[in-house]
């Protein structure tokens, strides 16, 4: 045995209060024997069971679709991707991408005379549960920041990736698309949301031609500053007329996330 | 040359040696979503007897990705040796299997084999083992590497502490260098993922490691994981650079997706070389192995650059790029990618000891990531089980973050507390010059002060 094994830490729970206020990282845990103690060992199953849970959550499109439609007074449509279920959804990113046929007649049906500067796309993503969580607060600080603005229905897609939105985008001849998507889970962000901000959205667009803004949520970037940022980034993006790396705004809270 | 097997009425035909691997490799997600794996659980077994009756000199002769269209191929190609070669020239694919597992491919013997080895044979051996044949193989093949410690040597097992933090705030990331020097992590390296990729911050922690370093006398080296280029800039700023770190791939492609070509890695080597900051070691010479490379299946079609070719394949390839550099560490980021890729516990577990064995087989210092997210059908019961099995296969190292939960890349790997278990139950020591320190008089030093109420670790830190 070891010097290291023999002598835990002295005051071990002092320490590891300080280290704690120092980042989120699960720094200062005990042992026992060279093992993680029962507490600690469930504080980390809980969270994966969280985490695991949004994964596989599915998305109530119907109350969502009401509650929207109630909260900003807007036409909502509801969509599917062609991934028929989760487990074609994680294997499949590229039926993600895409409508089924029954979607795209329904989206069909309304192209006829629309020209909109901007749709407002939500998919499920990775977490149903941030969509659901987040899209109705996130709707109330956002539209009156974009007053002016010619702004197609909301669509809510099931099963969606992010470049459901080109699609989506392109039927109904929007200028740009905001496809706000449920992030894939952090072991402590079970119900992150996303959002994607697209110039002239089509298939066949690629992650560089976007910007992002990550991590909306309560711990995380509140609905005021992301609908402030989301104002900036839709209101240089018609003013230069594109989106992606050339329009990197300087702010210290996006980056950008894979797909 | 297109390539059959039958088995009973059924003839089964491959048109090239692209397919025969494609289709011979136990099923994945992603080769499915390329469109390449086999479409019935009986063409697979078909392949794998195919590719058993396969001379290893073919490989020499068909290429998976033209010579003309890809400097990963002229690499493998214009390096292969002849004369290390020689003893497998008659050999078939299956009849390199049963050499690897004999009592006949001893230690030295199999390490006189490397440079005559293509990754494309490491690769198509490996589609025919088992998890145990993984396993046996690997155990026999050691490879040390050595810059202030000595990795890789027999009863030894590495960490790499990984002290991630959202936003790089240096106190966070201290405070996890400590709790995991603490509990033994880092003699692998203390290596950081950056979450801004820019030169400044990146020489500010490399200052700040180095700093702690020398005070405490800690036989470790350091790495920020930030693009080559930015290092390169950081190292030619001044900043005290120990590994140089970048992403690779098996395909030219990839690796311009990554950002990367020979040239410049050519360029970073020297660069790094020419610094001579390695240490005497536990054997009296100097460390100057410089490199670090991390890879992972899946990710030359993810970045649309695969040719075709199954990603375990490629994965091989890109050992191919490392073996270049003589690297002091090489791990694959086994279940980093998604499940698009490896799907579950089972496909990760399979693939990372695939990586472990094909990497060993090209005389790499192989390292895991025993890794998922939460997308991915798997548990910390299926990391138990691939660190375990890694352990029995004499990995080089593994990665040490606080509690497994990375909170900056948003992924599950293994804990400092995972680094002790493997250890014990496996009667592993750390890296000889990390394990003297542990015993020492510094190390006590370090402890009292990290006890001290005053000794906060922005002020450990502060240089």
């Amino acid at each position: 045995m070891t010097e290291l094994e023999a002598n835990p830490q002295q005051n071990h729970g002092a320490l590891a209060a300080r280290w704690r206020a120092l980042t989120q990282a699960r720094v200062g845990l005990g042992r026992t024997g060279v093992s993680l103690e029962t507490r600690d060992l469930l504080d980390f199953q809980r969270a994966h069971a969280q985490a695991r849970d949004a994964v596989h959550s599915r998305l109530d499109a119907v109350a969502l679709a009401v509650e929207l439609e109630r909260a900003t007074q807007f036409e909502v449509l509801r969509v599917c991707s062609a991934c028929t279920d989760r487990t074609i959804y994680l294997q499949r990113p590229d039926l993600g991408r895409r409508l089924d046929d029954a979607s795209r007649e329904t989206i069909a049906t309304l192209a006829d005379g629309a020209d909109y500067e901007l749709i407002v796309i939500f998919a499920d993503g990775l977490s149903a549960l941030a969509v659901e969580r987040h899209a109705v607060p996130l709707m109330k600080e956002l539209l009156p920041l974009l007053a002016g603005w010619s702004i197609g229905p909301i669509v809510v897609v099931e099963q969606g990736r992010v470049a459901i939105g080109d699609e989506i985008g392109l039927a109904l001849k929007a200028h740009i698309s905001v496809v706000l998507i449920g992030e894939r889970p952090g072991l402590s962000s079970p119900d992150s949301l996303g959002a994607y901000i697209t110039w002239e959205p089509r298939p066949g667009r690629i992650d560089a031609e976007r910007n992002c803004i990550s991590s909306i949520r309560a711990e995380g970037l509140s609905y005021k500053l992301a609908a402030e940022q989301l104002r900036r980034y839709l209101t240089e993006a018609r003013r230069r007329r594109l989106t992606g790396v050339e329009l990197k705004l300087e702010s210290g809270t996006e980056r950008l996330m894979d797909r | 040359m297109t390539f059959a097997h039958t088995i009973g009425q059924t003839r089964y035909t491959f048109p090239d040696l692209r397919a025969l691997l494609a289709k011979a490799t136990p099923m994945r997600s992603g080769d499915a979503l390329a469109g390449l794996a086999a479409t019935s659980a009986e063409e697979r077994v078909a392949a794998q007897c195919a590719l058993a009756d396969l001379p290893l000199s073919h490989f020499l002769a068909e290429h998976v990705i033209p010579y003309e269209a890809d400097e990963v191929t002229r690499l493998i190609v214009d390096t292969h040796d002849q004369v290390a070669f020689a003893p497998l020239r008659s050999l078939t694919v299956g009849e390199f299997r049963n050499w690897l597992l004999s009592d006949d491919a001893t230690p030295e013997r199999i390490a006189a084999i490397f440079a005559g080895i293509t990754p494309e044979m490491a690769a198509a051996v490996s589609k025919l083992m088992r998890v145990q044949d993984l396993i046996a193989a690997a155990v026999k093949i050691r490879v040390v590497t050595r810059f202030r410690t000595t990795v890789g040597l027999a009863g030894r097992l590495s960490a790499r502490l990984q002290p991630n933090h959202p936003t790089d705030a240096p106190e966070g990331i201290a405070a996890a260098i400590l709790d995991g020097l603490l509990l033994g992590s880092g003699d692998a390296v203390i290596g950081i993922n950056p979450a801004a990729d820019d030169v400044t911050s990146t020489a500010r922690l490399l200052r700040m490691i180095d700093g702690l370093r020398r005070r405490f006398e800690i036989p470790v080296q350091s790495c920020v994981l930030a693009h080559i280029t930015t290092l390169m800039a950081a190292l030619e700023a001044g900043a005290p650079v120990d590994l140089v770190f970048q992403s690779i791939a098996g395909t030219e492609a990839a690796n311009r997706s990554f950002g990367v070509t020979l040239a410049l890695l050519d360029e970073a080597h020297q660069a790094a070389r020419a610094l001579k900051r390695g240490g005497v070691c536990a054997d009296g010479s100097t460390g100057d192995n410089v490199m670090y490379f991390e890879t992972g299946q899946g990710s030359a079609l993810s970045a649309n650059a695969h040719h075709g070719v199954d990603q375990q394949t490629l994965e091989a390839r890109a050992y191919a790029v490392a073996r270049r550099y003589r690297p002091m560490l090489v791990n694959t980021v086994v279940g980093f990618i998604g499940p698009e890729y490896l799907y579950d516990g089972k496909q990760i577990l399979r693939a990372g000891l695939e990586d472990h064995f094909c990497g060993k087989l090209l005389g790499l210092p192989m390292g895991c990531d025993v890794c998922y997210t939460n997308h991915a059908e798997a548990d910390q019961d299926d990391m138990d089980s691939l660190l375990t099995l890694l352990g029995v296969a004499g990995v080089n190292y593994i990665m040490g973050v606080p509690g497994a939960d990375d909170v900056m890349l948003n992924y599950q790997s293994t804990s400092f507390h995972d680094a002790l278990y493997i250890r014990r139950v496996l009667g592993l020591r750390p890296a000889p010059e990390f394990d003297a320190w542990l015993e020492g008089e510094r190390f006590q030093q370090l402890r009292l002060e990290v006890g001290n109420p005053e000794g906060l670790p922005e002020r450990l830190l502060s240089v």
